[in-house]
């Protein structure tokens, strides 16, 4: 096989065994993480900001190397996140400050 | 059938031809799917949060053994079978049929090993007296918001009918593989759906049981 055709084989199905083996191992390693934050009692608003960044970071690797993301082309890419990112931040801003507002009634009327 | 050549089919202006994303449209579909069912899903992780930010009577059922030990080795083996998966998108690719074949099938014996523990762990809850509508833990002093069993079954109850569609689609993708009537096309595609199984369940994990784990120790 000359070397024009091994390049042509890898930019059709990139990604080696050795690579999701790293992958994989690193997404263990972040879940024992996970694990080990939930034995120390931190408070819930510090957990929750660890724990939501090391599943960003989680799902980012499933997303780029387990489903191939990251070697398609910029277009799928970009029709993708932002706009998943755009839904979930109008979710946040016109759902989640309602229930605020129920904690602090019931700081008011215990 | 000789392969499209995008780069040849495509004009130096649009770039993609008739191919915009240089993709299948099988693919596509898989993808905006999946950025549709995301979107189900963050709305189910959202309502948790919210009547748990809301319900003075919230508990914290999950101690460290066994429910959180349950909880990641149901990690452990979902994380494994996306190992699988991409290892049998790699191999179809390959044309390594037999190898693919495996690979999935050991794929959807991760999914249903997932399901009844999944499954097993729900009965431990319902003996413990928290159903989809009523809750028996007492937290404060207070009875439990009936709230926690009803978005807890809800959030996880989706996922594992996400993941026993899954061993279903895997098992068919596996037997048509097999037989030659599929390409690898097809097996990507299925993966692309099993590795978005698998990325929900990374938010499931913290969010509903380690928030939720129980570290006084009983008297």
């Amino acid at each position: 096989m000359s070397a024009h055709e091994a390049t042509a084989v890898a930019t059709h199905q990139p990604g080696t065994k050795k690579l999701f083996m790293w992958v994989w191992f690193w997404l263990l390693v972040l879940t024992g993480i996970e694990v080990f934050l939930a034995y120390l009692r931190l408070e819930p608003h510090v957990m929750l900001v660890l724990l939501v960044g090391l599943s960003l970071i989680k799902s980012a690797l499933i997303v780029a190397y387990f489903m191939h993301l990251r070697f398609e082309k910029i277009g799928l890419f970009l029709i993708i996140v932002p706009s998943l990112v755009f839904c979930l931040v109008m979710i946040l801003i016109f759902v989640f400050p309602d229930s605020l507002r129920i904690v602090a009634l019931h700081n008011i009327h215990p | 059938m000789a392969e499209l050549d995008i780069d040849a089919v495509a004009g130096p202006a649009w770039g993609g031809g008739v191919a915009p994303f240089a993709t299948n449209t099988k693919k596509l579909g898989m993808w905006l799917f999946l950025l549709s069912d995301s979107l189900t899903f963050s709305t189910a992780i959202l309502a948790y949060a919210y009547v748990r930010l809301a319900s003075p009577a919230w508990p914290r059922p999950f101690e460290i053994w066994p429910a959180i030990a349950n909880a990641t080795f149901l990690t452990v083996i979902l994380l494994s079978s996306s190992l699988t998966m991409v290892l049998a998108v790699a191999a179809a690719h390959r044309d390594d049929v037999r190898r693919a074949v495996m690979y999935i099938i050991l794929t959807a014996i991760g999914g249903a090993a997932f399901v009844v523990l999944h499954l097993m762990e729900w009965f431990r809850l319902f003996a413990e007296g928290v159903t989809p509508w009523s809750n028996q833990y007492v937290v404060n002093g207070q009875p439990g918001d009936p709230l926690f069993g009803g978005t807890f079954f809800g959030l996880t109850g989706l996922h594992m009918l996400h993941v026993s569609i899954g061993v279903i689609y895997l098992s068919i993708i596996a037997i048509g593989f097999g037989r030659r009537k599929f390409n690898a096309d097809h097996v990507e595609v299925s993966g692309l759906y099993w590795h978005f199984v698998d990325l929900v369940w990374m938010f499931i994990f913290p969010m509903v049981y380690l928030m939720s784990v129980n570290l006084t120790v009983k008297p």
